[in-house]
């Protein structure tokens, strides 16, 4: 059946048939198997259950309400990922290891400190949290609490991207057009952009997927206000948690079709990347 | 100051400094806020908080379930690396395509999944207690929830430089005698071993401080399957912000000794 490679000797293609029924088992079973489980709950009581679920107003709303966080953090990512990867592949300067470290360090940090550091800055007993309330300015336990949180832990996915694809392109060509007379912008629209569109693609994909699941940050800072701060991961939460598995398993498959999506784009895009 | 690589390139004050106020805003600056937040506790107070039993199992439990997670990531990781880029086989390309599943599901949806795929009564949770092994509402279940959302890590580090080794290196090794063992020892580990380490780093860092994918299997039982992100939540939950403080940056501590050392081992490598 399988044509291997590698193997010209009987005892290897065994060795490599065992790798590979290891490999198709553990797919099965860690990556497959969950999402199987995701969908047969959320259809167990038919359809009509399912649609009653996803279409009800709270899930709507949260499904607006993730849409505006991303809406929201994903450009503002997209511009800081740009800028970031443009000053650190295109300069040489002092302290530059220690911008992409800074750059990283979101990811080594736990989501629920991402929420936590937001609260002390405008929750109720936070720095900020007097000069806030007499201004009847909310942030915590409303949409700006939760776009931060969401920004937070999606800073560094588009520059992450683009950095060492920025590098290794090099500076030739935005050079050529320099001296061929372009300006900073043309260069930038004509020659940086095309040669980024499929990591800044990628970049994209990843921040997007992030924004729409994230679950801890958002928890933090969410107070969990049915209909008003509650995200489709939250949502799903709160079903499950009220044992109401089919509706949680119905919301769930949402978020399961919005992943897949995503990486239906994510690999489009690296296919684009690697020709 | 900075010395730009072509002078013709514009941009360098403009991207830098956009740069630099945006990460102070949304990153810098409140993590500060946080250390400074923590100094209105004297020593004994943070310490007094960091060290009830309840702090201290949940802090053995979340590092422990990590380093566990991310070693068993390490090993099944390499496996699925190795059999996608040396292997051509029927289904290749779906479990590539797959492998970044848990990147693009929400946590809490694995959670449930899983939740529900290991309870007692579940899927695969049943055959587990017919064979006397409990796995959702224990430790166990909180490794296997941290080894699914760190899956991707050590694969998508350690794919690129596999596909880089030269085929000739391994046939040259063996055709001077060498057998699969030492080729393995010998040619492979030590080029793969920078990429597996940073991956596992990924998966380890990622692991100590995750939440969504856990807090649902874990049961949350208190000293038990208790870990620390979910503690911090609970005090948060109780208006203690400088409880929660305390946990947080003392987690922040931890984990960059943990960093700090994988990435001095990671260098001693790459010198020898």
């Amino acid at each position: 059946m399988s044509t291997l490679v590698l193997s010209t000797t009987r005892q290897r293609n065994l060795g490599a048939l065992t790798l590979i029924g290891c490999a198709w088992l553990v797919f099965l079973v860690f990556l497959v198997l969950p999402l199987y489980v995701v969908l047969s709950e959320a259809i167990q009581q038919g359809y009509a259950s399912f649609f009653t679920a996803v279409l009800e107003p709270d899930a709507i709303a949260a499904l607006k309400l993730t849409l505006i966080a991303v809406g929201i953090s994903v450009p503002l990512n997209v511009v800081f990922g740009v800028a970031a990867a443009w000053c650190v592949s295109k300069y040489e300067f002092r302290g530059k290891s220690l911008l992409v470290t800074l750059i990283d360090l979101p990811f080594s940090v736990s989501p629920i400190i991402a929420g936590l550091v937001y609260i002390l800055l405008f929750g109720a007993q936070g720095f900020f949290g007097e000069w806030l309330a007499e201004h009847d300015i909310q942030i915590i336990f409303a949409i700006p609490g939760i776009v931060l949180a969401t920004l937070f832990v999606t800073v560094p996915f588009v520059a992450r991207e683009l950095i060492p694809l920025m590098q290794q392109q090099g500076t030739q060509e935005e050079e050529a057009a320099r001296l061929l007379g372009a300006s900073g912008w043309q260069m930038f629209w004509h020659v940086t952009l095309p040669n980024i569109r499929w990591g800044l693609t990628y970049g994209v994909v990843l921040c997007t997927a992030r924004a729409l699941g994230e679950f801890g940050a958002v928890s933090v800072v969410s107070g969990h206000i049915r209909g008003f701060t509650n995200t489709l991961p939250l949502h799903v939460e709160i079903l499950y948690n009220e044992y109401n598995h089919v509706a949680a398993f119905s919301v769930a498959t949402v978020l399961l079709v919005m992943a897949l999506l995503m990486l239906i784009l994510k690999q489009w895009a690296q296919e684009r990347l690697e020709k | 100051m900075a010395r730009s690589v072509s002078p013709v390139i514009p941009g360098f004050n403009l991207t830098l400094g956009y740069t630099l106020v945006y990460l102070s805003l949304i990153v810098l600056i409140p993590l500060a806020g946080m250390l400074v937040y923590a100094a209105q506790l004297s020593w004994q107070d943070f310490y007094r908080i960091i060290s009830t039993p309840q702090v201290v199992s949940a802090l053995k439990l979340s590092f422990g379930a990590a380093l566990v997670a991310a070693l068993v990531n390490g090993f099944i990781g390499t496996l699925l690396a190795w059999v996608i880029v040396r292997y051509r086989f029927p289904g290749r390309k779906i479990i590539d395509a797959l492998i970044d599943l848990p990147f693009a599901l929400p946590t809490a949806v694995a959670g449930i999944a899983l939740t529900t795929l290991y309870a007692p009564k579940g899927l695969l949770g049943q055959y587990a207690s017919d064979l006397g092994i409990k796995v959702a509402f224990t430790p166990f279940g909180i490794v296997l929830a941290l080894t699914f959302v760190t899956l991707p890590f050590v694969v998508r580090t350690i794919q690129p430089v596999l596909e880089d080794i030269p085929r000739e290196l391994e046939e040259a090794a063996t055709c001077l005698g060498a057998n699969s063992f030492q080729v393995l020892r010998h040619v492979l580990i030590p080029a793969l071993l920078p990429a597996w380490l940073t991956g596992f780093t990924l998966a380890f860092a990622r692991a100590v401080g995750e939440y969504g994918s856990v807090i649902f299997i874990a049961g949350n039982m208190p000293g038990k399957t208790e870990i620390l992100p979910f503690l911090i939540m609970v005090k948060l939950d109780q208006y203690d912000y400088l409880g929660a403080t305390a946990i947080g940056v003392m987690m922040l501590a931890v984990s960059f000794v943990f960093l700090l050392l994988i990435n001095l081992l990671q260098r001693y490598l790459i010198k020898h």
